[in-house]
């Protein structure tokens, strides 16, 4: 591949019975483009996640991924409330999810550092009011 | 361990069209938060579960996971087995808890190991 890939998804607020789908369509691109099981699954993982937060805190947004020979890169950029202490939300098991986030499945504070510990590289910005931004690359 | 097995060990009743004869099934995990799953369910063929929503499949979907099992006789609704069907993803029911439906695979050899 000679040129990256570029694919944008539209991330709904709130709309939990469909969250994952953006992460699906990736898995299925990258399935197609022949990458190595492993590095879907993890790339599949991280953006799932970070889509889920986007659903569930994020307000929805935007998911822009780009698909290079030997990598992914995905930027998640929601219009949400923001995080007042990204090292707290980085910390296991912290979480401001409410209980009917939790009754969904979600919320046990693991979505952030599980994005992390997939990815090669992660950044995340966030600003009160603003929104928050995260850039995850896997690498092969 | 096959799906058939699995089925019989727990009396587990089957809801998708998925052929799944021949699926090999080396490890399994056990959760109701699909944070921790994803967390902590890497390279399990298998996920047992009290979540009875699409996300549970979803979250298979992303770990590759071939078969989840919805614990305590919950009762799949169709937006599940539609999008299991869908993602070729085996769905079972346990009337068993979670802890007895675990131990029950535990001891019938399937670990949370993958070997």
């Amino acid at each position: 591949m000679s040129e990256s890939l570029k694919q944008r998804y539209d991330v709904s607020a709130h709309d939990f019975a469909s969250a994952g789908a953006a992460s699906a369509a990736v898995k299925k691109t990258l399935k197609q483009l022949g990458f190595p099981p492993d590095f879907i699954r993890r790339t599949s993982i991280a953006m799932y996640e970070g889509e889920i937060n986007m659903v569930i805190h994020g307000e929805g947004g935007v998911a822009d991924v780009e698909v290079l020979e030997d990598s992914v890169i995905i930027t998640l950029t929601d219009q949400g409330p923001g995080i007042a202490d990204i090292s707290m939300a980085m910390k296991e098991g912290f979480s401001t999810a409410s209980d009917s986030v939790r009754e969904l499945g979600f919320g046990a504070g693991m979505g952030l550092p599980n994005i992390k510990k997939q990815s090669d590289d992660f950044q995340i910005t966030s600003e009160l009011g603003v929104g928050t931004t995260l850039v995850i690359t896997i690498r092969t | 361990m096959k799906i058939e097995n699995i089925i019989e060990i727990l009396d587990a009743k089957v809801y998708t069209d998925v052929p799944y004869d021949h699926i090999e099934i080396n490890a399994a995990c056990g959760s109701d938060l699909m944070s921790d799953a994803l967390a902590f369910g890497e390279n399990k063929g298998l996920l047992l579960t009290g979540l009875n929503n699409p996300q549970s499949i979803r979250t298979a979907e992303m770990m590759d996971i071939h078969c989840v099992i919805l614990v305590r006789g919950k009762e799949p609704d169709d937006a599940l087995i539609t999008l299991a069907n869908e993602k070729e993803i085996v769905v079972l029911r346990s009337d068993h808890s979670m802890y007895t439906s675990c131990g029950l695979l535990y001891c019938a050899g399937l670990t949370g190991d993958e070997t």
